[in-house]
């Protein structure tokens, strides 16, 4: 049989705000344990919280980039549980009423074509703090720094088929919030999190399977290996006559497989009523316009200037708009070297490889946009060639200064005087007679060898373009 | 000098008569006389002098308001910086709060001198002072009855004279039914006038703080000092606090518009000698000119139990921050999570708690929500349109406070529902958000009566002037227990 996955992402970004989403608490992160929790992060009696007018205007912005409907009235809830590192007893999240509705987000598949997947919703909610089961002795260590810590609860509708669609959709989100500035990303301290809920089906039947969601799925590669084993795990457990039971199951990644949480959480009653320490966040049309003039040029309309002012092709332009940090590098480039194309290849190409190679993020660059660009000025001025100007480049990443600089202490201006060139190519000329005689007779291959010779004899630093001219005219001539 | 008002105890401080410290020392040794009462938790004499010294000074600076060196006490629900705050549990006996509640805050910063914590019902949950761990207060017009609850000490505290103020909270009646079982005047003010920042929290959506004393200029007087935004608090209400003091001559008692709601006067169960008192109380207004006139508020009946789906509901949530992880009583050696939440609420919680706690949790589990939580917010929503269109035609609402005078101390203590009818006059305004206050007015045999008056949202300088009005053409305000006023 056909199987199709169905898969929806739950995706939760932890907003870029410096304090919390109810205190004045500092949301920075990697402080001692328990020095950032004030009196309503601890839950204190008698506290109350007060909503963080950032947090609402960064929700409203993800809601405008996503096409939503922004509610102009939507409630806060309780979710009643008991657990240690959960102050109050309760998270404060919203429930019936979320701050953004309805949306969507395009993304790209393999074969070129665009989809697009729907978000059902998007709620403000605290983060939880966190509790540390590996520390020395049998006890258990709560931390609330993060308890508090405003979260933006990003919902899609079951719009992906496959692991690849899944994560791919997570990645246009990710750079979405980070180009929105309301999530700095950092996947490692946990800024930006996701569950997948997963199902199996026949192809052609229009009925969901039983779904599982999937937990701690901490980098988009941990998301594709547990959605692909778990739609393989769903496909062979019911063609071996089995059925998939709706639970929570926990990714692990040192064994590449999802296992079953089986834990008293299935039973959770979470009991949600409307928060009586809250009242109705209250959203006007004039704060809409005001996030709205705030936002930056969205990923999916630079991409688009990108083709149409740069003529650069779509998928340069895709690559290049993957995440704001690229997206401004590049233009940085563009700008200060007056070619898009030649910038967009040395930034896609040399810049791109060396950053993988070190494993450093475009953001961290030890070079900046200014210094490609005059690099580039270098190769469009004629000074360097392609080659030559590679070789710059890894000098420069190397610490050793600017293009000018480089060039200046290795003497490796392009040699460009048509005279001194002549002067070469006689030389060489002269003192290969054979190769000469055997081009004449029709051997034109040679001149690639007649090429070489002359390039080497100038140290590499001949106009490689003038080079050939001139031996042509010589050879042929 | 300590059995005096607020108003008076200025005059007597202003003209030297005695000093701050002096006073505070007199209502410490009041309070010390009066113990059997058990209407505190907490005194706290250190601070109290060493604040009624800073008041001294104060007023030798020439900075002195109303309250400036008036020693007052705080129900111990309110959050008090470096001193036990209770809240009438075991589960916070050894609690000390990190922080001042804002009336604490408003309070201190207006002069007044913190005596001490007065007793309450465990969590505010009671109506007879009976549910506190620190055991029950005892009434001072009889110390075989109850003073009422929830703020049965602070009530209790003030109708012996011991202080001439205390704050209190209502929840559902919880300073207007004691206020009227002690012949005191206590003010519920409108749900948003005074900050709950620090207040520890019953009923998120009904909890409101407000003072009690001996009559309505000291309300007044209290009120404008606590009374104010704070933006600590989301529900409170950015409205102007006008010098409510100032304002009691304002409203003339001839032309008033008093209604009396048919539903109030007609229930079951109250008794003779309270709808005697209140009739003649009514009689006083009518004589200075009031417009009597029958009112209806047809949804009356279901307040009561709207009230006991939505209270516990709030209340089971706003409990769970106790569970004997951070603060608070923690059973000893646990040997799990689960068994130190069982083990930790288990002791750290009485009766009531328990079972209004277990109410909630009911009433908002799935399959329920809808039938109770949902529904009765729906009915809330009537309750408030009655009192609407009733203030369209009346200025002020009348009614008794209480069905009933103090009754006996464990008469009720088993017969949750008989309680829970203590209350039955003043839940409602509660689910309303109204201001209420209630007075003395007479007695039945020779327990007080209280006469309570219910006023639109935010209109408590009106409120505070009928009361006002009132107790200048009667002297059941003066009347103590135990002698003549």
């Amino acid at each position: 049989m056909q199987w199709e996955a169905v898969i929806g992402l739950e995706l939760h970004a932890q907003l870029a705000t410096s304090t919390k989403i109810f205190s004045a608490a500092s949301t920075a992160y990697g402080a001692d344990p328990n020095t950032q929790a004030c009196a309503v992060d601890l839950g204190m009696p008698g506290v109350l919280p007060v909503l963080n007018e950032r947090a609402v205007r960064y929700a409203i912005r993800l809601g405008l980039a996503l096409d939503a409907e922004v509610a102009g009235r939507s409630v806060f809830a309780r979710k009643n549980y008991f657990y240690p590192d959960l102050p109050k007893g309760y998270q404060i999240s919203q429930y019936e009423i979320p701050v953004v509705g309805r949306g969507h987000l395009d993304i790209d598949l393999e074969d070129g074509s665009k989809k697009r997947i729907g978000v059902t919703r998007a709620h403000l909610e605290e983060d939880a703090g966190k509790s540390i089961h590996d520390g020395p002795g049998t006890l258990t260590r709560i931390d609330l720094n993060r308890a508090g810590t405003p979260l933006l609860e990003i919902v899609s509708e079951p719009d992906l088929r496959s692991a690849r669609e899944a994560v791919a959709y997570m990645k246009k989100m990710h750079s979405l919030v980070r180009y929105l500035g309301v999530c700095d990303g950092n996947m490692q301290e946990g800024s930006f999190r996701c569950d997948a809920n997963v199902s199996v089906r026949p192809v052609g039947q229009l009925a969901f399977g039983t779904r599982a969601e999937l937990k701690n799925l901490n980098s988009f590669r941990f998301v594709e290996r547990a959605i692909n084993f778990e739609i393989q795990r769903q496909i062979e457990l019911i063609e071996d006559g089995g059925t998939v039971i709706q639970e929570t199951r926990l990714y692990d990644p040192d064994r590449g497989e999802t296992r079953s949480m089986r834990g008293k959480e299935e039973a959770n009653d979470y009991r949600y009523f409307p928060d009586p320490d809250l009242l109705p966040l209250e959203i006007t049309p004039a704060l809409i316009d005001e996030v709205r003039a705030e936002l930056p040029e969205l990923p999916d309309a630079r991409r688009q200037r990108f083709v149409e002012a740069h003529g650069l092709p779509d998928y340069d332009a895709g690559v290049l708009t993957s995440s704001r940090d690229m997206a401004d590098y590049f233009e940085a480039v563009a700008g200060g070297c007056d070619d898009p194309k030649l910038a967009a290849n040395w930034v896609m190409g040399e810049l791109a490889g060396a950053l993988n190679r070190d494993g450093t993020d475009i953001a961290d660059s030890p070079m900046d946009a200014e210094s490609l660009a005059g690099l580039l000025r270098r190769v469009l001025d004629g000074t360097l060639s392609g080659k030559m100007a590679k070789e710059v480049f890894e000098a420069m990443w190397n610490g050793e200064g600017d293009a000018d600089a480089i060039i200046a202490e290795r003497g490796l201006e392009q040699v460009t005087d048509a005279g001194e060139i002549e002067a070469l190519v006689d030389e060489v000329i002269a003192s290969n007679p054979e190769q000469l005689e055997q081009y004449r007779a029709g051997k034109t291959k040679l001149m690639g060898f007649f090429v070489g010779q002359v390039m080497k004899a100038s140290g590499g630093k001949a106009n490689p373009q003038q080079v050939n001219e001139i031996l042509r005219s010589r050879l042929d001539g | 000098m300590h059995d005096r008002t607020i108003a008076e105890l200025g005059v007597g401080l202003a003209q030297g008569e005695y000093s701050s410290v002096e006073l505070t020392r007199a209502v410490l040794e009041a309070i010390e006389r009066a113990e059997s009462l058990n209407a505190f938790i907490t005194v706290t004499p250190d601070i109290a002098l060493g604040q009624a010294e800073a008041a001294d000074a104060a007023r030798a600076r020439g900075e002195a308001g109303p309250l400036t060196g008036v020693p007052i006490a705080h129900k111990d629900i309110f959050c008090t910086d470096g001193v036990r705050t209770s809240c009438g549990s075991r589960m916070l006996d050894r609690f000390v709060a990190p922080y001042d509640a804002f009336v604490v805050e408003r309070m201190r910063a207006a002069g007044a001198v913190m005596v001490g914590k007065t007793n309450m019902d465990e969590f505010a949950m009671g109506s007879s002072n009976e549910t506190s761990w620190y055991g029950p207060v005892k009434n001072p017009w009889d110390v075989t009855t109850v003073p009422g609850g929830s703020s049965g000490g602070s009530a209790a505290a003030v109708a012996a004279r011991l202080v001439p103020g205390a704050t209190g909270t209502d929840t559902g009646g919880s300073i207007r039914q004691p206020a009227a079982l002690t012949g005191t005047s206590g003010l519920k003010p409108t749900y948003g006038r005074v900050s709950r920042y620090g207040m520890i929290a019953f009923a998120s959506s009904l909890d409101q703080a407000g003072p009690m004393a001996t009559d309505a200029r000291d309300l007044a007087i209290m009120l404008s000092a606590m009374a104010g935004f704070d933006p600590r608090d989301s529900t409170c209400v950015d409205h102007p606090v006008p010098d409510y003091a100032a304002a009691l001559e304002q409203t003339n008692l001839a032309g008033l518009r008093v209604g009396l709601p048919r539903e109030y006067f007609e229930a079951d169960g109250v008794d003779g000698g309270v709808s005697r008192a209140i009739e003649s109380a009514i009689e006083v207004l009518r004589e200075a000119g009031a417009e009597v006139r029958e009112i209806s508020l047809p949804n009356t009946e279901l307040a009561v139990p709207v009230y006991y789906v939505i209270a516990p509901a709030e209340a089971s949530s706003n409990l769970s921050r106790f569970d004997g992880v951070r603060y608070g009583h923690r059973c000893e050696e646990p040997v799990d999570l689960e068994d130190l939440y069982k083990r930790s609420r288990g002791e750290g919680f009485g009766e009531e708690v328990k079972r209004r706690i277990m109410v909630g949790t009911y009433a908002l589990s799935a399959g329920y929500y809808d039938a109770y939580y949902l529904k009765a917010q729906q009915v809330r929503r009537l309750i408030r349109d009655d009192f609407s269109r009733a203030f369209e035609e009346v200025d002020v609402i009348a009614a008794p406070t209480a069905p009933s005078t103090a009754f006996a101390l464990g008469a009720k203590a088993d017969d949750p529902v008989q309680m829970y009818l203590s209350d039955i006059f003043t839940i409602a305004v509660n689910l309303a958000g109204l201001p209420a206050l209630s007075i003395p007015a007479g007695f039945s045999g020779s327990r007080p009566v209280g006469l309570q008056l219910i006023g639109r949202h935010f209109d408590e300088e009106r409120l505070l002037s009928v009361a006002h009005g009132y107790q200048q053409r009667t002297d059941w305000h003066t009347r103590r227990p135990g002698g003549e006023g």
